[in-house]
Parts: C-alpha cells; sequence; structure tokens
C-alpha cells in the first residue's frame, strides 16, 4: 500500500513539471506570437528599416539571420563533426585527451559577450575582417564548437560497439566504418545537435553586436556578385541580425513604431527558429532513410 | 577446391598483467567444425577474437606466439589486416545487421573490396543468402531495412554477410545462444551445411550442440586447453577427468 501511494505521489509530480514545462514554453510562444503576427505582412518582411519613420521592415536582418546560419554551419559542421569523430574513434585515453576535453568544456562555459570582445580583437581589428558577416560566423562557431564536438563524440560512441566489429570482421577499413557504417546509426543525434547549435545562431546578440556589427549597407538584392560591397552574399559585409535588430530598437530605436517592429520581429525570429527545427529534421530524415533503408529516423 | 590451413602456436593473449590465454596450439582442420567449450571466462571467446585480431581494438591487449593461416603469420606487421580478415569470416552472439537494407548488408563488403559491377553484386547477395538459407524469405523484399528481420533472420543475414566476402575461416561466437529453439536448429543446419566449404571455429555454451555439430572439441579451463580430440572421444571417453564433469553438466 505504502509503495503505492509512493508511486502515485512520484507520478503526480513528475506529470506536473512536464506538464508546467509545456505551459511555460506554450505561454512563451503563444504571447510573442500574438503580440507580433499582427505587424508581420509581405512589406514588414522584405522592405529595410526606418531609422525615424514608422513603417519600417526587416528585409535585411531576416536575410542576414539565414545567411549567417549557413555561414556559420559551413564552418562548424565539419569542424564540428571532425573532432568529434577524432575524440570517439581516435583519441587513446590520456593526459592529451583529457586536456582537450578541458578546453573544449571551458569553451562551452564562456560568457558569450567575452567571446564577441575577443573576437572583436583578434579578428575583426587584428586580422583585418572588420565587421562581417564572415567575423560574426568565426565568433559563433566557437560557441558552438563545443556543443557540436560533445553531441558527435557521444553520438558515435552510443552506437553499439558490434555494429564497429562487424564492420572490421568484414575487412573495411576504419575510416570505411566510420563514414558507411557508423555516422547513419549516428545521424539523428548529429541532426539534433546541429539544430541546438543554430537555435543559438538564431538567437545570439551579445557576441555579434562586436563582430558582424550593428548596421547592414544598403543590399541590392540583385547583385549577386560575392565581391561586391552592396551584394547579400558578400560574407565579408556587416549584418545586423534580426536578434541584434530587436535589441537595438529595443534599447535606442528612434522610430514611433518602434515597439511593434520589436514585436513583429520577435515573432518572425520564434517561427524561424521553429521552422528551421522541422526544416532539419526533415533533412535529417531524409538522409537517415537514403543511408539506412529504414522509413522512420530514430 | 581451395585449401586452408589454420593453427595456433603457442598463443598467449594478456589483458595488461592478466593472462587470458595461456599457451594454446591448436589446430583447425579444413573442411570440419571445431567448437571450444569451457566455463564461462576461461578465455575461449578471447582466443576466438584473436584469430582475427579483433583484439587489435583493446589497446591492452597483447599476444604472444603465432597464429598461422596458409603459413603466413597474421601478427606479422608485413600482414594486411584487411585482406586477412576478408579470408575469415565471424559472427558473434547478437546479431549485429548493419543499418542498411538486406541487400546493402550483403554487398556492402564485396563493393568495398572492388566488385563494382552491379550485375556480379547481385549474383553474391543471391548465393550468399542461399548459402545462409534465407533466400526464400527475403528475397521480395531486399530493399527492406535488415532491422525488421526476426532475430533467427538477422543471424543467418550476419552469417550470409560473413559469407559475401568469400572467406576460407567462419569464426562464430555462440551464434545460437540468442536464438529460439527453431531457429538455431536452422543455424546448426547451416553450420554443417557450411563445413563442407571452410574450416569453422564455434564457442558455445550448449554441450549438446558441440556434440552435434562439431568434429573436433576442444575444452579450455582458465585460459589453458585441457583437452582436445574429436568430438566423439570428448563426449564418450574423455582423457581428464574435469572435462567429463564438465559436459555431464556437474559443474560450470
Amino acid at each position: 500500500m505504502k509503495a503505492k501511494l509512493t508511486d502515485k505521489i512520484a507520478t503526480f509530480f513528475i506529470v506536473f513539471f512536464a506538464l508546467l514545462i509545456v505551459a511555460v514554453l506554450v505561454g512563451l510562444i503563444g504571447f510573442i506570437l500574438v503580440r507580433g503576427l499582427g505587424y508581420i505582412n509581405w512589406s514588414f518582411l522584405t522592405s529595410p528599416p526606418q531609422t525615424i519613420r514608422a513603417g519600417g521592415g526587416i528585409g535585411p536582418q531576416l536575410f542576414n539571420s539565414l545567411f549567417l546560419l549557413v555561414l556559420t554551419l559551413i564552418i562548424t559542421i565539419p569542424l564540428g563533426l571532425g573532432a568529434g569523430i577524432y575524440m570517439a574513434e581516435y583519441a587513446k585515453p590520456g593526459k592529451f585527451t583529457s586536456a582537450i576535453r578541458l578546453v573544449v568544456e571551458v569553451l562551452s562555459s564562456f560568457p558569450s559577450i567575452v567571446i564577441g570582445l575577443f573576437g572583436m580583437l583578434l579578428i575583426v581589428n587584428l586580422l583585418g575582417f572588420g565587421f562581417s558577416l564572415f567575423s560574426g560566423a568565426v565568433v559563433l562557431t566557437i560557441f558552438n564548437l563545443p556543443l557540436m564536438v560533445r553531441i558527435t563524440e557521444q553520438a558515435f560512441r552510443s552506437v553499439p560497439k558490434e555494429q564497429k566489429e562487424a564492420g572490421l570482421a568484414l575487412g573495411l577499413s576504419k575510416w570505411k566504418i566510420i563514414t558507411s557504417v557508423l555516422f547513419p546509426v549516428a545521424l539523428p543525434s548529429i541532426v539534433t545537435g546541429t539544430v541546438l547549435a543554430s537555435g543559438r545562431v538564431f538567437g545570439e546578440a551579445a557576441a555579434l553586436l562586436y563582430t558582424a556589427g550593428m548596421s547592414t549597407p544598403r543590399l541590392d538584392f540583385t547583385d549577386w556578385n560575392p565581391m561586391s560591397p552592396t551584394s547579400p552574399i558578400n560574407p565579408f559585409r556587416p549584418a545586423e541580425t534580426l536578434a541584434v535588430h530587436i535589441w537595438k530598437i529595443n534599447s535606442e530605436g528612434l522610430a514611433p513604431d518602434a515597439a511593434q517592429i520589436a514585436a513583429g520581429a520577435s515573432a518572425v525570429l520564434v517561427i524561424l527558429v521553429l521552422a528551421f527545427n522541422l526544416f532539419a529534421r526533415w533533412i535529417g530524415g531524409v538522409l537517415y532513410k537514403a543511408l539506412t533503408a529504414s522509413k522512420r529516423m530514430g | 577446391m581451395q585449401t586452408t590451413s589454420f593453427r595456433t602456436e603457442h598463443l598467449s593473449v594478456f589483458y595488461g598483467q592478466y593472462e587470458a590465454v595461456k599457451n594454446i596450439s591448436l589446430n583447425f582442420p579444413e573442411q570440419s567444425v571445431t567448437a571450444l567449450i569451457g566455463p564461462s571466462g576461461c578465455g575461449k571467446s578471447t582466443f576466438l577474437r584473436s584469430l582475427n585480431r579483433m583484439n587489435d581494438e583493446i589497446s591492452q591487449a597483447k599476444i604472444k606466439g603465432r597464429i598461422w593461416i596458409d603459413g603466413v603469420d597474421i601478427n606479422d606487421p608485413s600482414t594486411d589486416v584487411i585482406q586477412l580478415r576478408q579470408k575469415i569470416g565471424m559472427v558473434w552472439q547478437k546479431p549485429n545487421p548493419f543499418y542498411k537494407s538486406i541487400y546493402e548488408n550483403i554487398a556492402f563488403g564485396p563493393k568495398y573490396h572492388g566488385i563494382k559491377n552491379k550485375k556480379q553484386l547481385d549474383e553474391i547477395v543471391e548465393s550468399s543468402l542461399r548459402k545462409a538459407a534465407l533466400w526464400d524469405e527475403v528475397k521480395d523484399r531486399l530493399k527492406q531495412s535488415a532491422l525488421s528481420l526476426s532475430g533467427g533472420q538477422q543471424q543467418r543475414l550476419c552469417i550470409a554477410r560473413a559469407l559475401s566476402v568469400n572467406p576460407r575461416i567462419l569464426l562464430l561466437d555462440e551464434p545460437a545462444s540468442a536464438l529460439d529453439p527453431v531457429s538455431t536448429s536452422k543455424v546448426e543446419e547451416l553450420i554443417v551445411e557450411l563445413k563442407k566449404e571452410l574450416s569453422i571455429v564455434i564457442v558455445t555454451h550448449n554441450m549438446q550442440q558441440a556434440a552435434r555439430i562439431s568434429d573436433y572439441t576442444a575444452y579450455f579451463y582458465m585460459g589453458t586447453l585441457m583437452e582436445h580430440n574429436e568430438t566423439e572421444v570428448i563426449f564418450t571417453n574423455p582423457e581428464n577427468a574435469m572435462t567429463q564433469e564438465y559436459i555431464s553438466g556437474r559443474f560450470g
């Protein structure tokens, strides 16, 4: 009887806290969407912001956020996969490996503003890349790398060791086993890791203030030469992202509709994060299906 | 027919300081099944794993003595471990098909070792699955995931996969101990069929199984080879009293 009662109480609390978390999340997203959705329309999403007059949009910022994400992932995914695979499959236990692990852990606990300042000193000033998408992407990579490395390492470690042995016994090389036997099994976790890393790219503002900058040049969306200073796809131009823009208009916006723009931009940002999450899972699912002949991922 | 000679000579395996396998010399005759029996922890699985250098992956494992396959010392630095492992197939206790389609599971090894021709691959897939007595059950769903098969089918798929690279030797580590009786007898029939073409070494805890399918039996105890003889002799008239006790189930 007593065990049964304890079980009931424990179940109640577990379910209660689970529901509480869901409620907080739904409430938060709902609040942001309700406040912001009314301002979202095509011209808001495509037109550039206004400094003093009402009616500004968030077009360039929206584009910047997406483009910065692409740039960051281009740097983060190969580095993170490489380092994670090294840690899981090649690193021998010892001082050197523990040192790497310590560095990775320390890196992940750095405050973003400190990494931002470091990025400004090193990449923006010393190396001369200036306020640019590239500088921002490098700094975001510094944040995301520990996460990516750890998730990749764990994803590879959690593949049953029998899979690896089966590959070895067939006479496959270690590299072939990693890429063709272990990687497909590890893929769902790696996709989750990438989604988490991307969420931070969309949301980060502090570190980008000093690296990607707080302004966007007048962009000409018909100019696709990556070297031209007005081209949207030039990685070496300054770029204010959506998160930075929200911070800026909230703290120093002069336009009369600044509050509305901030609300609308916040809603767009939330939708963007959700949409990317679904998109990444979909891509991951297609890849997993192609690699493993399974119907569903996970 | 190709012939293969396969034997160990004073083979010892160490995990750090611990000597798990002690000075074992064993010959595995062509076209026959050798069963390795003994209580848990007696070193028989460690011994089996050293035969295709699976212990390479364990950094503290050290080998002393020699393993000869067709006159080549497999632990010699000049031996190509990838080529070596093509000659030796291995199947484990727990079925471990790749997370791929049934077809890919079989075609994967041959493809890696250089066979690109689709028709040739199809033939290998069919003949390997036929040899493993699985073809009729899966021929209509080769594109499906191997994980959709039952445990017994998965195990026969793993045997077919091992056969796909045309090995001369098959190492089986308790291949039927996780299977139901029907699947077990299928796997046993298969082993008897396969020995016509290969040398088979099987680790088993099932005395009846050893008696049913093996031609030779080696009894291991605490890392030492206690007795090795024809299976009939071991099971009817063993020299060693301990062997007698173990096979009659009085300990172990």
